[in-house]
C-alpha cells in the first residue's frame, strides 16, 4: 500500500515550506478555499473519518455539532499524545508539520471557525520547535494570518505548549490546561463541541485525524472511504513497540490482520520467544492474547473483540515476562496521573496500586485477585473522565484473561517474601 | 533481584497523600498573599517581556499561565517563591493560584534541583526492555555529578527507541549502561549528548514509507 501520511516521510527538508510546497503543499487548502464551506464538510463526513485521538469518534460529525453563528468558536488540535505506547503524533509533527497546519486551515474553514491552538505535550521540545518554525513560514506565505490565501476567511495559530500531564490530553482537561488552570476535566455535557474554549463551541482533534484532512480534500470524500473497511475508512498510522524486532511507527490499512503488523511489519519477538499479551490500542485498551493475532485491526473488530483500537498503540509483550509486572506498571501509571478531581478515579487507582504492590510483597492471596476484580468493576463508568476506565478495563482483562499465571505469581511472592504458604496455611483462607 | 523485591512491605494504612506538604497545618490566622505590588516586585526585563508576549498571543490572557511558568523556570533554573511571585506580578494573579497551577505539571520544580534533566522513562514499554536498571544507574551516577537531576518519568512518547531519556529535553535511546556514564559524561563536558542515538535522526521504521529504502 502506498502510504498518504508517511509518503516519502524522510524526504530532507520536508519540515519547510519550500519542499512542502514543491511537493503540492497547501494546493489542497486552496482547493478547499474555492469550495463553500459546506462542501468541504460533506467531503469530511463522506470520507468516513474516525477521530485518531482514542474515541473513534467521526470528524465530520462532531464538526457539524458546531453551532452555526457568529460567535467566537475554536479549533484545538490534541497533541499532547502522552498516551503510553503512543507516538505517531511525535514522528508526523516533526518531519511534516505544514500538513498538520493545512489540515487545521481546511478544518477551520469547513466549520468556520477563525482561531485555532497546538496543544503540544512540553516534553516535545523539537517537534514543539520544528512546528514553531513551521507556523512562522504559514504566516509568512499567508497561509495563515487575515484572510488567509485572500479568501477573506482570517485564521490565526497558536502553539500551545503544556507542562508534563496525561490528563491534559483527556480533551475537557486539556481546555482548562490551555485556560491556564489546572488540568481538571470537566463534566459532560455540556460537550466542547458547545462550550468549550473560553466557553465558546471548540472542535477538537487529534493530530493525526487533522493530518488526514488534505488527503481527504485531494481524493474526495467517497474516495477515501473506498480505503480500509466498513465503519473503518483510510490509513491509520500504527505504533508498534515493546518485544518486537522493528519497533516503530507503521501506516497501515485498516482492518489488515493485527499479525501482519505484529509479525509482518514489526518482527514479532525475539527468536525463539512468543507474544504472551498485547495491547491493541494503548495501555488504556483491554489487553488481548496470542489466540487474538488474527484479528482484523479496525475499530469495530477491536470493539467486538472487546477492546479498542484507541490511539493506535499497539505493546507486546512477550513470555519472558510475568502479567504481574506489565499491571504494576499500568497501575503506577494510572495512579500517578489521576487528577484528583472525583473519587472513584483518585481512590480505585490508588488502591488498585497499594494491591498490586501488596501481591508483589508476598502478602496477598488469592481472594486479593477477586478483590482486585471488583474494585475495577466499580470505577468502570463512575468516573468524571475516562481516565479510571483506562486503567479499570486492561487491569480488569488481565485478571481475567490470566487468572491461573497471577494466583501463580501471588504464590511465588509469598515464598519470596517468606509467607506462609497458603498450602500449609489453608488454602483460600485470607492472613490479615 | 529486581527492584520490585526491594521494595519494602506495604505500610498498610499508614500511608499519607503523595503530595507534598499535606500534613502540615496551614496558618488560618495569616491572609491570603494577593497579587504582588509591582513597585516591591522587581521582575527582570527580560522574563517580564517573555511573559507578557505570552499574554498577548490569547484571547484570555490567562492562558499564558503555562508558558509563563516555563519562562521563569528557565530565567531561574526552577521556580522559587520569588519567581512565582514575579509571573504572579506580570500576570496579576495571586501566587497561590500560579503554586496550584505549578503544581499540577510535572515539568516543574518546586523545589530548588540541580541544573541536568536527566527524565528517564519507566513507562510499560521502557521497562520491559530494561528502564529500571538504566534508571538506577542514572541515580548512582547522580551521586559523583551533582548537576544531574534524574527522575524517573511516564512515557515520553518515543517507545521506538526504548529503554529512553529525555536529556535536557533531548531524546536518546534505546540506551545500554555504558550509555549512562556516556550521558554523565558528554553534559559535564557540554555540547550534544549521545549525538548517534538521538532521536532527531531516527528515520521511519515504516518499509513503504521512503522510496528508496
Ligand atoms: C485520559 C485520556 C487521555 C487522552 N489522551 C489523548 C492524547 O494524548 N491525544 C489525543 O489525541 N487524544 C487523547 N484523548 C482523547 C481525547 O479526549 C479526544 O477524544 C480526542 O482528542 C479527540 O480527537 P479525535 O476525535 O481526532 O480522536 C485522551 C482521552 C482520555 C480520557
Ligand atoms: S514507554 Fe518509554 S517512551 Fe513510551
Amino acid at each position: 500500500m502506498k502510504p498518504l501520511i508517511f509518503d516519502n516521510i524522510d524526504e530532507p527538508g520536508l519540515n519547510t515550506l519550500a519542499v512542502y510546497e514543491r511537493r503540492g503543499g497547501y494546493e489542497m487548502l486552496r482547493k478547499a478555499l474555492a469550495m463553500p464551506r459546506e462542501a468541504v464538510l460533506q467531503e469530511i463526513s463522506d470520507s468516513g473519518l474516525r477521530g485518531r485521538g482514542g474515541a473513534g469518534f467521526p470528524m465530520g460529525m462532531k464538526a457539524g455539532f458546531l453551532p452555526k453563528g457568529d460567535m467566537p468558536k475554536y479549533l484545538t488540535c490534541n497533541a499532547d499524545e502522552s498516551e503510553p505506547g503512543t507516538f505517531k503524533d511525535r514522528e508526523l509533527m516533526q518531519k511534516s508539520p505544514h500538513m498538520l497546519i493545512e489540515g487545521i486551515a481546511i478544518a477551520c474553514y469547513a466549520a468556520a471557525i477563525t482561531q485555532a491552538f497546538i496543544y503540544i505535550r512540553g516534553e516535545y521540545r523539537l517537534q514543539g520547535d520544528i512546528l514553531e518554525a513551521a507556523i512562522a513560514e504559514a504566516y509568512a506565505a499567508g497561509y495563515l494570518g487575515d484572510g488567509i490565501l485572500d479568501s477573506g476567511q482570517p485564521l490565526s495559530l497558536v502553539l500551545h505548549r503544556g507542562a508534563g500531564a496525561y490528563i491534559c490530553g483527556e480533551e475537557t482537561g486539556l481546555l482548562d490546561s490551555l485556560e491556564g488552570k489546572r488540568g481538571n476535566p470537566r463534566l459532560k455535557p455540556p460537550f466542547p463541541a458547545i462550550q468549550g474554549l473560553y466557553d465558546g463551541p471548540t472542535l477538537i482533534n487529534n493530530v493525526e485525524t487533522l493530518a488526514t484532512v488534505p488527503h481527504v480534500i485531494r481524493l474526495g470524500g467517497k474516495q477515501y472511504a473506498e480505503i480500509g473497511v466498513e465503519r473503518s475508512s483510510g490509513t491509520k498510522l500504527v505504533s508498534v513497540s515493546g518485544d518486537v524486532q522493528r519497533p516503530g511507527n507503521y501506516e497501515i490499512e485498516l482492518g489488515i490482520p493485527s499479525r501482519e503488523i505484529i509479525f509482518g511489519l514489526a518482527g514479532g519477538p525475539q527468536p525463539g520467544r512468543e507474544v504472551k499479551l498485547w495491547f491493541p490500542g494503548g495501555s488504556s485498551s483491554p489487553v488481548l492474547t496470542r489466540d487474538d493475532l488474527d484479528l482484523p485491526y479496525d475499530f469495530d473488530s477491536m470493539a467486538k473483540a472487546g477492546t479498542m483500537l484507541g490511539s493506535g498503540a499497539i505493546i507486546v509483550v512477550d513470555d519472558t515476562h510475568t502479567v504481574l509486572e506489565v499491571m504494576s506498571k499500568v497501575v503506577k501509571f494510572y495512579a500517578h496521573e489521576s487528577c484528583g478531581k472525583c473519587v472513584p478515579c483518585r481512590e480505585g487507582t490508588n488502591w488498585t496500586h497499594k494491591m498490586v504492590h501488596r501481591i508483589e510483597s508476598g502478602e496477598a492471596t488469592p481472594m486479593d485477585l477477586d478483590l482486585l476484580a471488583s474494585v475495577q468493576t466499580q470505577i468502570i463508568g463512575n468516573c468524571l473522565c475516562v481516565l479510571g476506565d483506562a486503567m479499570a478495563m486492561p487491569v480488569g482483562s488481565m485478571v481475567a484473561k490470566f487468572r491461573p499465571e497471577l494466583e501463580a505469581e501471588v504464590e511465588a511472592a509469598r515464598e519470596r517474601a517468606g509467607t506462609p504458604s497458603l498450602a500449609s496455611a489453608g488454602a483460600g483462607v485470607p492472613v490479615h | 533481584m529486581s527492584a520490585i523485591d526491594r521494595r519494602p512491605p506495604v505500610p498498610r494504612f499508614g500511608h499519607g497523600s503523595r503530595v507534598p506538604g499535606w500534613d502540615v497545618a496551614v496558618d488560618l490566622a495569616k491572609p491570603p498573599a494577593t497579587v504582588p505590588d509591582p513597585a516591591t516586585t522587581p521582575v527582570p526585563d527580560e522574563l517580564r517581556s517573555e511573559i507578557e508576549q505570552a499574554m498577548g498571543r490569547y484571547p484570555n490572557p490567562r492562558s499564558a499561565a503555562i508558558p509563563a511558568l516555563h519562562a521563569a523556570q528557565r530565567h531561574h533554573g526552577w521556580l522559587p517563591p520569588e519567581a512565582i511571585a514575579q509571573v504572579a506580578c506580570v500576570m496579576a494573579l495571586t501566587p497561590a493560584y500560579l503554586t496550584s497551577v505549578a503544581s499540577f505539571y510535572d515539568m516543574f520544580a518546586l523545589r530548588p534541583k540541580p541544573r541536568h534533566d536527566v527524565y528517564v522513562c519507566t513507562n510499560i514499554t521502557c521497562s520491559l526492555l530494561g528502564a529500571d536498571e538504566i534508571h538506577e544507574r542514572m541515580i548512582e551516577l547522580a551521586g559523583d555529578h551533582p548537576d544531574l537531576n534524574v527522575c524517573s518519568f511516564e512515557c515520553l512518547g518515543a517507545c521506538d527507541i526504548g529503554p529512553m531519556a529525555s536529556v535536557n529535553g533531548e531524546y536518546v535511546g534505546p540506551i545500554n549502561l555504558d550509555d549512562c556514564e556516556q550521558i554523565a559524561r558528554d553534559l559535564d563536558k557540554g555540547g550534544p549528548v549521545l549525538e548517534h542515538k538521538q532521536l532527531r535522526f531516527r528515520r521511519c521504521a515504516d518499509p513503504n514509507a521512503n522510496p528508496e529504502s
